[in-house]
């Protein structure tokens, strides 16, 4: 195809992109360099009968009109950055230095919003996508037994979890699991400890959110690993058995290594879905204990600490943007280099 | 296979099947029954049988089972307006979003040249980025040209931000048209353009339909853009429905929230029922041919 054709076919998906995912970024890189206008001081002498007085005021006109005029607020350079809400340089040296072992500078880190939310983020990641691959293989085994009529209806039971919206389906297992819930209700009275609840512990919100993770994405993994077992090769399997493998053996040297490009899908999708977590921290209300990337930025822009922090925002979200990055390297590398061999 | 399998193993797969599809499915039940009750039975602390049997809704209302919910959140929060707008919503998205991205997926599918492979690759980071860290780029500039809380503003945003998606999907789909389909009517006289419309448009609309139905799930189930980029009258159902939870839960209306859960999750049991052929295409085709 011409040039000319080309670029006649792709310009208005292109332009669309352009101005609505890479200038957007543009714009994150900028902002994060900036932060707003500090209010304006202004010393009033303030006279009474016992003499004048100099005192600082806040003009809260000047402030407004300033803030006005230059939305984007005063130049912060990388000041953002090393703030104590982002990578916090200072705070980390001081934990080091003062900290007494491994363990408690951990702690002490670990107290900061970002490393924080990065912590949990990154543990979200590698925990769920793992399991949502195994849960979905299993699935997808145990489905591949059953007779052909109820094999449709058990793909849309299992389809449910992945299209309902995140935010409906944690919401859905909140009101569930949630104190007052059913399960929660019940497990309080049957542990006898009133006090039993998930938001009671990090680690208890931790587990209640990757369960919902897996549960909302292992039917995806199911019907990629589904599709993939429709197309194993049966003479293979055959003569594995002809060769007296066990079925097990047959699983593991024949079915895996068949499926094993589909995983390398599943794998990357998850890792990017995996990574913006965000609906069910909303919908488990879950930030007194688990925060991720995604919700800080959306706390700053929510304006729920009295302003909208559109410099903080910038700068979680370029560092997000980084982490992507750096999650994406190897895919990219590894199509680039084989891009290069078959050209 | 040839050998039968032991009973042990039958056992075991079917008993754990049963018990996932109980996981996927009971807790949808669980809230479609409850959101007939009043709050003290689905969330009651006593004993969760209440919830079955609607012993609080009775002494409450006289009756099993209520609407109160419904009524709650469909006239009294005016649930409606979020409905219609999310039906233009997605309905826009879908329209826009496939147009733009046959134009771009046919492009790519038949453009020999190296840019076309890199503008796939770009598509895909452009695909991993997080949406909210788009948001915030896109916040400041949307309240200085006064374009923040538009229905539009937020379908034009949500169409650029499928596009990624839309185009790795179309592409592989048209990579598997033949080439000589189009290359044929070209030798015949046809233009690109002429080949394009009068081939390629007759022959794509199994993938079209694919790519529409997660374009529509994706401008469907979004929170983090429409959760920040619309006026409060302007708000969809998953904001809207998030809004509930701020102030349900003071007002003890926490039961509005159920139900209007309940009505958002109705239309995708639909789309299920009737598409899950698609669905189950859709999810593997870039999987097997990426």
């Amino acid at each position: 195809m011409p040039h000319r054709t080309f670029i006649s076919f792709i310009w208005p998906s292109a332009l669309a992109m352009m101005l609505f995912i890479a200038l957007p970024i543009v714009s994150v890189a900028v902002q994060s360099l900036f932060i707003a206008h500090e209010q304006v001081i202004e010393t009033v002498e303030n006279c009474g009968p016992f003499g004048c007085k100099t005192v600082e005021a806040v003009n809260a006109e000047a402030t407004a009109q300033l803030r006005a005029d230059e939305p984007l607020g005063r130049f912060n350079g990388a000041g953002t950055y090393i703030n104590r809400n982002h990578l916090a340089f200072e705070e980390i040296g001081l934990a080091w230095a003062e900290a007494s072992s491994p363990g408690d500078f951990a702690g002490r880190v670990l107290n900061l919003p970002f490393y924080k939310a990065l912590a949990f983020t990154l543990t979200y990641t590698f925990v769920v996508t793992p399991l949502v691959i195994i849960l979905g293989f299993v699935i997808a085994l145990a489905v591949n037994r059953i007779p052909g009529m109820f094999k449709g209806p058990t793909i849309f039971v299992s389809l449910l979890p992945m299209i309902v919206t995140p935010l409906i389906g944690s919401l859905v297992l909140f009101w569930m699991i949630d104190s007052k819930g059913i399960i929660g209700a019940t497990l309080q009275i049957l542990l006898e400890d009133p006090n039993l609840s998930l938001k009671a512990s990090t680690a208890l919100t931790w587990l209640t959110l990757i369960v919902y993770g897996v549960w909302h994405s292992a039917p995806f993994a199911f019907v990629v690993f589904y599709a993939g077992l429709q197309t194993v090769p049966q003479d293979t399997l055959e003569s594995a058995m002809i060769d007296g493998a066990s079925r097990w053996q047959r699983v593991r040297h024949v079915v895996i290594p068949h499926l094993m490009p589909l995983a390398v899908f599943v794998t990357l999708i998850q890792l990017m879905d995996n990574f913006r977590v965000f609906e069910p921290i909303v919908g488990f209300n879950a930030q007194a204990n688990a925060t991720s990337l995604s919700w800080i930025i959306y706390n700053d822009l929510r304006g729920s600490d009295g302003a909208m922090l559109f410099g903080s925002a910038a700068a979680t979200s370029m560092l997000t943007i980084i982490g992507v990055c750096i999650l994406l390297a190897p895919v990219v590398l590894r199509t680039w280099r084989a891009n290069r061999h078959a050209a | 296979m040839a050998r039968k399998s032991p009973t042990w193993l039958t056992v075991l797969s079917l008993g754990f099947l049963i018990l996932w599809l109980a996981l996927a499915s009971v807790p949808f039940l669980w809230t479609l029954w409850g959101s007939f009750k009043v709050e003290a039975d689905f969330f009651s602390r006593q004993d969760w049988r209440n919830a079955l049997f609607g012993i609080r809704t009775l002494a409450e209302t006289g009756a099993t089972s209520t609407g109160a919910g419904y009524e709650g959140a469909w006239v009294k929060e005016e649930f409606w307006r979020a409905t219609i707008n999310t039906g233009i919503m997605t309905l826009s998205v879908v329209a826009i979003s496939l147009t733009l991205g046959t134009l771009g997926g046919y492009a790519l599918s038949r453009s020999g040249f190296r840019y076309a492979f890199w503008i796939l690759i770009v598509a895909l980071v452009f695909r991993a980025m997080p949406h909210i860290t788009l948001v915030s780029g896109y916040l400041l500039p949307f309240f200085q040209l006064n374009l923040w809380g538009h229905l539009t503003t937020t379908i034009i945003v949500m169409v650029a931000i499928n596009q990624p998606f839309t185009l790795w999907m179309l592409h592989s789909f048209f990579l598997n048209i033949p080439k000589d389909l189009d290359e044929s009517a070209m030798v015949d006289g046809c233009t690109r353009f002429q080949a394009f419309r009068y081939v390629i448009i007759p022959v794509m609309w199994p993938g079209v339909i694919t790519t529409g139905l997660f374009s529509f799930l994706l401008a469907y189930n979004d929170f983090a853009l429409t959760g920040l980029l619309l006026t409060e009258e302007n708000r969809t159902m998953v904001p809207k429905i998030a809004s509930f939870l701020g102030n349900a839960q003071e007002q003890g209306n926490v039961m509005y929230a159920v139900a209007a859960v309940v009505s958002a999750t109705a239309p995708l049991f639909v789309l299920v029922m009737f598409f899950q052929r698609q669905i189950v295409s859709g999810l593997t085709a870039g999987a097997v041919k990426g």
